[in-house]
């Protein structure tokens, strides 16, 4: 029957004797968490926006009436009205008044208000029930049927180059952080050759004094698992700061968008596992270089 | 009579220079007590390799306790380190660890209780005279305190074989005696010794120890 080694008892953790954070590998570990977090906050935050403008927008549409004819214009809004009355996927609708039409126009026509004679669109915002954009064809084509002239705008349409832009932008925020990760795995296998190196007399004794493969690659991926936990949860702390600082900003702003620029409770939730699987990676990579330097003694 | 070791027609080669050892072949018995000696160069250091498994021989076979190294798994190989004590000519001690530590190393290795390791360490440094220094670093040792941290560290265990290269190169006559008498006291309680030594007179020390002579990679 095979022996089964037992674990090296925690008194073995000083086998190695440096402290912690006495090389670079945890202040490297903390700059690239720090730059991780930001990239992926941006991410979260922006992905959030796109979303939550999306959301805003979703299933708006607003009904132009340019007809010349007032008296014709009034009639068409009327049919159109009594059209978008009878469909289920209507939620509700609502004419644009004179006086906010006026509003929209002053920047151009000044406060002195519009020539009476000048044929002013009329307006109507349409709300579509959730899942109801799907027969927007159908709804502009009996419009059409009722007013040729009519312009059928759902709002969609005028922020698809913000929504590509923000899409964009989240794209590369995750291209980011996935080579943060990816440099970051890079340093972590060179902290653990580099800890080989340094502690290869130690290693050879307690190899030679009978330790197991397994049991001098724990003291390894211990060490450099808890040198990259301590990097990363400082890297976490400043970046979580520096996100901190930023909504602060955004939101004294009071733009809509940037004031929904926001991670939410699972961003937060995601960025804090960032040690966790920092620290993870780290005792793999410590675990899988050890191995493999063991291996090549008998 | 029980062997212990046996080395059949072994050879060692360094990559593709000559062989370092040839056609080695003996048996030493449980509770033997053995001198290997021989000039510099003679390859006493590579056979301790091959009896402490930190080498697989070219060709032959070396069994220890019954059981073929050259086939055995590397993974089962620790087993059979722990049945085994070192004592290296450079004396490998952790530069940073306190004598006590080094000493305690290979219980700890083992997984033996913290309250079991403290007494025995203890009682051990007083033996080799250095209940003073139990938390002396190495470099702050003499060569002969070295040693005798080197030879508490491989005799803690109370292991099967205890394989001790130039052991009392660096201590005084009356302190090399007092090992040989810690060996001679192990080898009666069972353990096998192998002692590499030039030392004549720490020979002659044992009336009952068996030499092998090796020269130039051979067996005299």
């Amino acid at each position: 029957m095979r022996l089964r080694l037992p674990d090296l008892p925690a008194a073995e953790a000083q086998l190695f004797p440096e402290g912690r954070m006495a090389g670079p590998m945890p202040w490297v570990i903390a700059v690239m968490i720090f730059l991780t977090v930001l990239a992926a906050a941006m991410g979260m935050g922006v992905s959030r926006a796109a979303t939550g403008v999306a959301a805003d927008v979703a299933g708006r549409v607003t009904i132009q009436l340019i007809e010349a004819n007032s008296v014709r214009r009034a009639k068409q809004a009327q049919a159109i009205e009594r059209h978008l009355a009878e469909q289920a996927g209507v939620e509700n609708f609502q004419r644009v008044s004179a006086a906010e039409v006026t509003a929209l126009l002053e920047p151009w026509f000044g406060k002195a208000g519009l020539d009476q004679d000048l044929p002013v669109p009329m307006l109507i915002d349409v709300t579509l029930r959730p899942g109801a954009e799907k027969a927007l064809p159908q709804l502009s084509e009996a419009v059409r049927a009722l007013a040729p002239s009519a312009r059928i705008e759902p709002h969609g349409q005028w922020l698809a180059p913000l929504s590509a832009a923000m899409r964009s932008l989240v794209w590369l925020a995750g291209l980011l952080v996935v080579l943060m990760a990816v440099a970051s795995v890079a340093i972590i296998v060179l902290a653990a050759r580099s800890a080989l190196n340094t502690h290869r007399a130690t290693l050879e004794v307690l190899h030679l004094l009978g330790a197991s493969d397994p049991q001098i690659a724990r003291l390894f991926q211990r060490r450099l698992g808890l040198d990259a936990l301590f990097g990363a949860v400082i890297g976490l702390f400043a970046g979580s700061l520096a996100i901190l600082l930023l909504g602060y900003r955004f939101a004294a702003m009071g733009s809509d968008l940037l004031g929904s620029f926001g991670i939410g409770l699972a961003g937060w939730l995601a960025l804090l596992a960032v040690p966790v699987v920092t620290a993870i990676m780290a005792m793999l990579a410590a675990r899988l270089t050890v191995l493999a330097a063991l291996r090549h003694m008998l | 009579m029980t062997h212990i070791i046996q080395f059949e027609n072994v050879g060692l080669r360094y990559g593709n220079a000559p062989e370092t050892l040839s056609d080695i072949s003996f048996s030493l018995t449980r509770g033997g007590f053995y001198f290997l000696t021989g000039p510099s160069g003679a390859g006493k250091t590579s056979l301790l390799k091959l009896l402490y498994l930190a080498q697989r021989p070219s060709r032959g076979v070396v069994r220890l306790f019954g059981d073929d190294m050259v086939t055995m798994p590397r993974d089962r190989l620790p087993d059979y380190r722990r049945r085994i004590g070192v004592v290296f000519q450079d004396f490998r001690l952790i530069s940073h660890l306190s004598a006590f530590e080094n000493i305690a190393l290979p219980l700890r290795v083992a997984g033996h209780k913290e309250a079991a390791i403290a007494q025995r360490v203890t009682e051990l440094l007083a033996w080799v005279g250095l209940g003073a220094r139990t938390d002396a670093l190495p470099q702050t040792l003499s060569g002969g305190e070295q040693q005798r941290v080197a030879i508490a560290r491989a005799v803690i265990t109370q292991p099967d074989v205890l394989i001790a290269d130039e052991p009392t190169g660096n201590v005084d006559p009356a302190m090399a005696l007092r090992l040989l008498r810690l060996f001679e006291a192990l080898n009666q309680l069972g353990t096998t010794v192998v002692v590499a030594t030039h030392d004549a007179q720490l020979m002659s020390g044992v009336g009952h120890a068996h030499t092998l002579r090796l020269n130039e990679g051979r067996l005299a």
